[in-house]
Parts: C-alpha cells; structure tokens; sequence
C-alpha cells in the first residue's frame, strides 16, 4: 500500500489494465471536447461580444440538418465503441476461470469474514496468491455491502438472502485497499481492511503458520451431524428427506413438477426456507434454520453437501 | 457592450398597479390563487431548504479535512449526508427552477391568466410545506441515516433512526411534485394563447412540459416504494426484507425507476433557461429550435429506461445490464445536441456578459464535464471499479449543482428585473457568478481523482493518503458557500435600491417580457395573439411598453 | 414585438356575461371542460403508475412463491370476493347513468343514480369490514397477530397477506374516498349548482369511479382466484 500522494491507482490485478485502458481512452474523448467546447465558447464570446447596447448579431439563422445530424452521428459512433469496450471487459471480469480458489467471504455490520479453501480464516485481512484465479462467494448476515478492492477494480455487492460472487486474479504482491462500497450504518468506514497479494510460496508459508483449522468439508460434516440433518437425510431407503448424495449440480423435480437445478442458492434457501420449494415425494417436515445458523456454517454446508459423491454407482 | 447602466433607468418608473402590491396582508399571501405568488411562496421556502441543505454540506465537508472523526461521531456524518440528500433533493432541486419560475414563467411565456387549477396550484405549495415540516421534525428529532436513497433492508428494519418520519417527507413532497406536473400539462395543453402552436413554445415550456412528464409518471411509483419501505418497517410484512422472503435489489429497481427519471427533473428545467438567456444575451434566434425542443422530450423517455444502470454490481443479469448501458449512454446522444446547438447559437451572435449570461457559460462546460463523467459510469467496465465511489459524487453534483443549481442562478438573475421590477448590482453580480464557478470547480473536481483512486462515497473517515485532495475539496467548499451569500446579500438590497428594471432590461423576446415588471396582477388584459416565432431577434427589439408608460404619465399629467 | 395587442376574440367586456361557475383563468366553457378533462386523466395516470408498483411487486412473489401464494389465496372467502365484484360493477353502470342524466339536466334522476352508487358503494366497504374482521379472527393480519398452522410456508404465506392488505387497503381507501366525494356532488347537485353545459364534476367523478371499479376487477382474481376456482 503506497502511503504517498497519488493520482492514479495501483494495478495489481489482471483486468486493472483492461479496466485503465479504457478508462483512459474515455478521458482523451472526454478531454477533446472539453476542449473543443471550452476553446470554442471563448472564441465565440469574444468575437461576438456586443461593442455597443444596439448591436444586433450579425446573422439569424434557424438551423442546418448537416449539422445537427453530424453532432448527433459522432457522439453515437463514440457511445458505441465504448458501449462495446465496456461490455467485453465487464464478461470478462464476471467470467469464472476454472480451477479457481474458492474464498467463502461473508459481510457482517461492520466487518469482513473471510475463509479459505483451506479452511483457514481471517477477519478484515485477505490473504491470496498471485497469479492465481480466486472466485469470492458472498453473503450477508445483515444488511447489504459491497466488497471493493480499488487496486483489482473489482467490486461485487454482498446481499443478504442471497449468494453473489466475484473473481480476480492478482498480478503484484502487496498490501491493498479493501472497502465496503455500499452504505451499510453506523461503522461503514470502518468496515475496511487489506488485501495481501502474496508469491505463492510466501502464501503456502502464510497457511503453514496458519492455525491448523478444520476444513469447509470437514466442518460442514460435523454440522451435519450436529445439527441432526443425518437423520432425515440419509442414504437409506425409508428416509423422510431426500439423499444428498452427488445432488449438487443436478437437476431435481419439486412437488409443482417443475425442475430446479441444485446450487449453492438452493441449498441455501433449502435450509433457511425449506418449505418454499420441496423435492416432490417427501413430506414437509423440514423445519427452518433461519437466525439459528451463521452465513459462515451454510457455506460449510455447502461444502459438505457438494463434497459428497454419488452413492448410485456402488448401489 | 449592454450595460443595465447605460439602459438609462431614469426613463424607467415603477407600474402604478402590479401583482406585488395588489394586496399586502398576509391572508393575500397565503390563500393566493395567483400563479406568481406561488412561485414566489416556493422561492422562499426552497431558499430555507437550501440553506439546511447547504449546513449540512459544510459540517460534511469540514470533517472530512481530515482523515480522522475530529468533528462529528460516526453517526453524526451519517445524518449530515443523508440530511444533505434529503433536503437538496426532495426539497430544494426538485421544486426549484419548476416551481418557483415554471409556476411564475411558464404560464406568462404561453400567454395564460394563470396555471389551468390554480386552486391545485396553491395545495401543491401546502402539501411541500407539509412535507417540508415533516423534513425539519426530522432534523430537529436527530435525522435519518440511511442516505437519500433509503436502501432496504437497512432502512427497513436494520437503522435505529427516524426513518418513518424522513419517509414519510419525500411521500409527501412526492405528491406536490405530481400535482404541480399535472397541471403544468394541462396548462401548456389547453391555456396558450391563440398562435402559440407546439412548435412556436419558447424552450422553457418545453422543458417544463417534458419534466412534468416525468413528474406525473415517475413520482406515483416513488410514493408506492417508500411506502411499503415504511410499512415493511413499521408492520414487518417482508416485502423488502430477506429474512422475512423479501427482495432487497427489488427496492433499488423502484427506487431508481422513479430516481434517475429525477436527476433529469432537475436538469431538463435548468436547460430549458439555458436557451432563453443564451438567445436573449446572443440577440439571436436559437439555433435548432425543434432539435432542442425534441431532445428535451426524448431525454425525459430515455429516462425511464436507464433505472438499471444504478445496480451493474448488484446481482441484476449481465443482459439486462447490458440493455440498461446501452440506452443510458444513448442519452448522451440529445445532451450533446443541447450543447453544440447552443454553441451555434453564440456564433455571430451580439454576446453580452451580464450575470445570466456568466451562469448559462458556466453551465455549458460544467454541464459537459457532469455529462461526459456520466459516460464513464454507463459504461459497464468502468462502473464496477467506479461504482459507489467520490467519481459519481463528484459526476452527479457537476450535474446537480453545476446544471441545476447554476441554470436556477441564471434562471434568477435573468428574471429577477420581471418579478422585482429592479435590477441588481452588476459588478457584484458577476463576481458571484465567478466565486460559484471557482468555488464549485475546486470542490467537486478533485473528487474525480480521489474516487478513480477507490474512495467510497459516503466514509466518515478515509485513508490519509487522500487528505490533500480533499483538503481541496473542502477548500473549494468554503469559497461556494462564502459566493452563494453573496446573491442572497445584493438580491436583497436590490429589492429596495435597485434601480427600476422597465418591463425588458434585456431586450429579450417571449410574452412575458413585453407585460410591466412586476406584472399586472392578471397578467394580460387581453389574451395575446402571437403572429410570429420564438427568438425573433431580427430586429431592433423596442422597449413597447416605453410608449405604455409615457401614456400612463400622459394620463397622469 | 411579434405580439398584437387587439383582444382576442373572447375580450374584455364579455368578462361580465361569464357565468359564476366559470373560472377566471379560462377563455370559454370549452376550454375549461377541456382543461378539467384532461387533468382527471393525467390523474388516472399517477394512479396507474401509483398501483403499478403493488402489481410489479405481487408479479415477482407470485411468481418466486407460487405454492404459497395458492394456499394464501385458497383462504379467502371468494363468495364475498365475488359479491363486491358485483356491487363494484353495477355501481358503474349506475354511476354512468348519473352522468348521462346530468347531461339530459334531469336533477332527479342523478339524485337517484348517485344515491343508488353511495349505496353500492357502501355494501362493497362493509362487505370489506366484514372479511378484514374474519381475518383478523383467524390471526392473518400480517406483522400484527400472523400466525400460520396449515401446510406450507408460514412466512411466504403472511407475504401474500401483506400484499392482499397492502392492494385492497389502498383499493379500499379509494372507495371510501369516493363515497365522501359522492356525499359532496349529491349535496352540489341537490343546491342546484350544475348545469347541463357545466356537468364537469360529475362526469371527471364518474371517470375516478370507473377507475376504481377498473382496479378491483384486476384485483379480484389476481387475490381471489390463484391457481383456479377452489370452492
């Protein structure tokens, strides 16, 4: 993190130059016209100045298509290639790379839980790799807030009830920014905190020095139990709820008939919400885990449920 | 050069009867039906708001001079900036160039007695006060701290401020806004005066019919939003609220419908005195008449299909953002056609500098540089990194403030001599209009480069590698606030010991200025027949009501 | 000046011919018609826009809560429902009875007719206390006493009574509005003061009726009638 007086931000990420190059090539446009305008209004004003009370202009004119169909065309033909720019660089942001890291990143008045693929976990500080795809997923415990960091240019907002996420891929190590974007009460300055960029060996040292937590997986095992999800949810043929074994990524049918295809979002609604959409066949049961489970465990959940692998090839 | 001086005011007297002296008690005031008094009934309250507005601007930025919280606790600044949007918004920009001269302007341009409900008209004044008094209890109760844009579900369950009360202000305001927009529709609709056909309205009216547009279709949809924001809070029925099954981005989707249609609510009127005063001071015919007419039309439509453009980072669909950027940057398309058209008009024109003419330059380039920031913020890529950082602070208040606010400088200037019947000090005139364009330029520049640099908007506290950009800012701040006292001050004394205006000071063209300055209380004795176009700056303008007056002394003597 | 000063053809002296109900700011009857007209439309229009975002809304959970939103519905008592739909439209007809006697300047009839919409008007309010009451009996009023037994979701379910609150709330303070603005014209038409050129309240009033009579008929089976007719 540079502590001296800058005008213009780090690039530490892979699309931070994609994002500047357009930037800048909008503020040569911008500058043009600027200028155009500026330089034109001022010779205008005082060449036409009025040198005595009675003068008139020296012409009335009502107007010239030409011109006003030239003044329309070229600002359009600009629009549209920065239209485009735009766009491309904005899939290419929201593309998933395969092979990502996956952090867990929850937002809470006012501050950040991160945990990493590993397992380990940090409040308000984000360790990651260079040169290394990462892939955010997001959620809110309260209100919602938006993880931005200024370096990257990247900037997702984290809602609650919801999962959003968001990629980068650093290219410089180093200390960087990290702000909650999106007003959030009281301590939403507060609510910032540092990106470490690190080599990736300095990063496997980083998680060796790490406290040795449990893993996503192993502690969404232990929740499953915990929680007395087995019971219901097991693998036995009498069982009141529906196996979940190597669900995650497929298609189910839901009591409506309609199907519905299991993500990270039907997980989640299906433990804080399960009655809104049942897996036909199964009694309604279930009951609600809302405000008795943290962002933080349903992500374990997760986990877990997408860990487990399909049972049909043994049966 | 035209010099208010050299117009001889000694030829100029006061009407005998006009609508200022028709009556003086209070009640004439208060239970007026007269369209002029009640732009100036909201001239004044919107200079109270103004000046709460303004208050809360200065605590913003004298704290943040520093990178620390010296001046104010956390939520102290989170008050002072949701105050700050909440009155400049809802209670000075929204209302001001429409009611004060749309009200006071608009129905003379068109050769009307007065707006088509001047009854609706007087109510549309008493609900904003309504509305306004429920702003100030929420002031002096200790405010709202959710912004001016009340996201859910924070505002809705999660802040422990009065969230009801500043709610239920905007509702309120909302419905003077409605009603002042309707019968602004149905005054240029059916009261103008025989020969005024669509085409030959001056461009104000047509600003003001476009942003009634938007007024009577967009404000029904904000009252909705924040009332069932204010009903999820007070009953907890979910509607906005995840934990409860709600949708929060739902909320921005009707916030926004209604909010961006806003910001050109209060551009479009300030463009629209942009045209009058460059043709008037120019003494030449606007160039492009139906293309600035159009545009203003055609930006009031487009902007009711931009609301997406406020949410490219908030879970909406890569393709709706998509459709949202592309049609927000295809208003660039008409403000572009608004400036160069109005550069076209200066050219070979007669340019005078007197202040209204300073303002409508000024908001030329000021216009442009909101405009032009715009585009970066349309633009998908850009957004995600400039999102909800000082660069759209400081876009929407070139916008804001370097459109709206100066086109309500020259709006007031320009037509100061009409509704006073005096004219203002020159000299100071033009100094203020110097100090608003310096003072303005040094505030809100820097923050572009302190928001490409990643600050978030609305942080009490901030790294203090960025202190000297703000301290800038907050410089820049100073000299604003120091030049807008400086009007208040000369306008005032104007009121008393300005010299006597005559009914055209400018020489301009357009119905209201060949009535006296004031205007007779019921505008035209008869209703006019206009024969010619607008902008006639062909010839020699005469001061006509010159000939009226010798009459009157004639008549005297 | 491109203005000539000569009066326009509705000039100074005819001033003193105008007829009290005219108002100062317009030229003719005509124009004064028209202008009146056009407002009450423009106004029909904010309320569109105004109820538009409830149906938005009530689109998106129909949509995203499908299953609840059919029990929600099965709930209410669609013989009321039903009953109001009918009081609501027969008072437009008769509504626009009124109007056209008040054209014809037959005072009696749009006594008669206006009398006969305040009557129908009130059966649909008292029809309303009536299925609010059972509501609030059975612990359905949203935020307040909601408390949810049967199958289902609980909490989406209560998002379906808030919505049937919400747009029959607002529905209904439109007709309680209107019934007051009937008491007024009945009042202004019993003193005489409308004339067969000046009917204008009455008909902009017939329009504002016809409206709310209009948004019921979307409200009744969008709330009533979810997933079928299941009596």
């Amino acid at each position: 993190m540079n502590n001296q007086f800058q005008l213009h931000p780090e690039i530490a990420s892979t699309i931070a130059f994609d994002v500047d190059l357009l930037y800048f090539f909008v503020v040569a446009v911008s500058i043009f016209f600027m200028a155009l305008i500026c330089v034109l209004i001022f010779l205008f004003a005082m060449k036409y100045r009025r040198r005595t009370e009675d003068q008139q202009a020296e012409t009335q004119t009502h107007g010239h298509l030409g011109l006003e169909i030239t003044w329309s065309a070229i600002p359009l033909v600009l629009m549209l290639i920065m239209f485009a720019w735009g766009v491309w660089i904005f899939f290419k942001v929201y593309q998933i790379p395969e092979g990502a890291m996956e952090y867990y990143v929850v937002g809470k008045q006012w501050m950040w839980h991160i945990q990493h693929p590993t397992g380990q976990r940090e409040i308000n500080e984000m360790h990651v790799p260079i040169n290394t795809p990462v892939k955010l997923t997001m959620a809110s415990e309260d209100v919602i807030h938006s993880f931005f960091i200024p370096a990257f240019r990247v900037k997702n907002d984290v809602i609650p009830g919801r999962y959003t996420s968001l990629t980068f891929e650093a290219t410089k190590p180093g200390k960087y920014h990290l702000f909650c974007a999106e007003y959030c009460g009281t301590e939403h300055s507060l609510m910032i905190g540092s990106v470490y960029a690190m080599e990736p060996e300095d990063y496997q040292d980083w998680l060796g020095g790490g406290v040795a937590d449990e893993t996503p997986e192993e502690a969404g095992a232990r929740l499953f139990s915990q929680l007395n999800c087995d019971t219901c949810h097991s693998d036995q043929a009498a069982a009141r709820g529906p196996s979940l074994n190597g669900k995650f990524g497929t298609e189910e049918v839901l009591a409506s008939g309609e199907r519905i295809l299991i993500d990270e979002a039907y997980i989640r609604e299906s433990i804080v919400n399960p009655r809104i959409r049942m897996v036909a066949g199964y009694p309604s049961i279930m009951p609600t885990y809302q405000g008795q489970i943290t962002e933080t465990n349903i992500f374990n959940l997760i986990s877990y449920i997408k860990s487990l692998p399909s049972t049909e090839g043994a049966q | 050069m035209s010099t208010i001086a050299q117009q001889g005011a000694a030829e100029h007297r006061m009407p005998r009867d006009h609508f200022l002296n028709a009556a003086y008690t209070i009640k004439s005031w208060l239970l007026t039906m007269d369209h002029k008094r009640v732009g100036l009934l909201y001239l004044i309250s919107i200079t109270f708001f103004f000046l709460i507005g303004g208050t809360f601007a200065s605590l913003i930025r004298l704290e943040l001079a520093t990178p620390e919280a010296d001046l104010m606790e956390a939520d102290q600044y989170n008050v002072a900036f949701s105050m700050h949007g909440i009155v400049m918004i809802f209670f000075f920009l929204i209302p001001s160039i429409p009611a004060v001269f749309g009200n006071f302007i608009m129905p003379l341009m068109i050769g009307a007695k007065d707006v088509a409900f001047p009854k609706l008209n007087l109510m549309s004044w008493y609900l904003f006060i309504f509305g306004g008094t429920f702003g100030v209890l929420t002031t002096l109760l200790g405010g709202v701290d959710t912004g001016w844009t009340f996201y859910t579900p924070f505002s809705s369950t999660y802040s422990n401020s009065n969230v009801i009360l500043a709610g239920m202000a905007a509702f309120i305001a909302g419905f003077s806004s409605i009603l002042t927009g309707l019968n602004f529709m149905v005054t240029i609709h059916k009261m103008r005066a025989p020969g005024i056909t669509w085409f030959k309205m001056p461009l104000f009216v047509w600003g003001m019919y476009a942003t009634s547009l938007i007024m009577v279709l967009g404000t029904p949809v904000i009252a909705i939003t924040l009332a069932l924001m204010m009903v999820e809070r007070g009953l907890h029925i979910g509607i906005f609220d995840p934990a409860l099954g709600g949708d929060p981005v739902l909320f921005q989707h009707l916030f926004w419908f209604y909010s961006h249609p806003a910001v050109y609510i209060m551009i479009l009127p300030g463009m629209g005195v942009i045209s009058e005063v460059i043709a008037a001071f120019s003494r030449k015919r606007i160039f492009g008449y139906e293309f600035i007419a159009m545009s203003s039309v055609s930006i009031a439509v487009l902007g009711f299909f931009v609301w997406g453009h406020h949410l490219f980072v908030s879970g909406q669909s890569i393709y709706a953002g998509m459709v949202f950027s592309f049609i927000t940057m295809l208003v660039a398309v008409p403000s572009a056609i608004k400036v160069f058209n109005w550069m076209a008009t200066i050219y070979r024109g007669s340019v005078s500098y007197d202040a209204p003419m300073l303002y409508a330059l000024g908001f030329i380039g000021l216009f442009s540089v909101g405009g032009l920031t715009g585009v970066f913020l349309a633009i998908m890529g850009l957004d995600i990194h400039m999102h909800d950082t000082y660069f759209v602070v400081a876009h929407f208040h070139y916008v804001m403030v370097g459109g709206a606010v100066t086109a309500f400088m020259a709006a007031l200037h320009f037509w100061w001599p009409k509704i006073s019947g005096r004219m203002y000090p020159e000299g100071w005139s033009r100094l203020a209009a110097f100090l608003i364009f310096a003072g303005f330029n040094l505030t809100f520049f820097p923050q572009f480069i302190v928001g490409y640099l990643g600050m978030p908007r609305r942080y009490h506290v901030y790294p203090e590698e960025w202190q000297l950009l703000n301290i800038m800012s907050s410089a820049g701040a100073t000299i604003l606030a120091a030049a807008f006292i400086v009007p208040a001050i000369y306008l005032a004394w104007s009121l008393k010991n300005g010299k006597i205006s005559g009914p055209n000071p400018w020489r301009a063209t357009g119905l209201e200025w060949i009535l006296s300055s004031p205007p007779p209380e019921h505008n035209f004795p008869t209703t006019p027949i206009v024969e010619e176009e607008p902008y006639d700056y062909g010839e020699v303008i005469d001061n006509p009501v010159h000939e009226e007056e010798h009459e009157k002394e004639r008549e005297h003597a | 000046m491109s203005v000539s000063t000569e009066a326009a053809a509705h000039g100074h002296d005819e001033h003193a011919a105008h007829p009290e109900y005219m108002r100062h700011q317009f030229d003719d009857m005509d124009q004064q018609n028209d202008a009146a007209s056009l407002g009450m439309w423009l106004f029909l229009l904010t309320e569109v826009m105004f109820f538009g975002g409830f149906f938005l809304g009530y689109s998106i959970y129909r949509s995203e809560y499908y299953e609840s939103f059919v029990i929600g519905s099965q709930n209410l008592d669609v013989f009321l429902g039903g009953l109001n739909t009918v009081a609501l439209i027969t008072s437009s007809v008769t509504m626009a009875f009124a109007v056209r006697a008040a054209q014809l300047g037959k005072k009696n009839h749009v006594l008669i007719f206006l009398v006969l919409t305040l009557v129908l008007g009130l059966v649909f309010m008292v029809n309303k206390y009536i299925e609010y009451s059972h509501k609030l009996h059975d612990g359905l009023i949203p935020g307040y006493n909601f408390l949810w037994t049967g199958l289902g979701d609980g909490q989406t379910i209560q998002l379906f009574y808030g919505f049937y609150f919400c747009m029959t709330g607002t529905h209904g303070l439109h007709v309680l509005i209107g019934l007051v603005l009937i008491v007024w014209l009945l009042i202004r038409v019993w003193q005489d003061k409308f004339t067969t050129e000046y009917y204008a309240p009455i008909e902009n009033f017939g329009l504002y009726w016809h409206f709310v009579d209009l948004v019921w008929i979307f409200l009744f089976p969008l709330l009533y009638l979810i997933g079928g007719l299941a009596v």
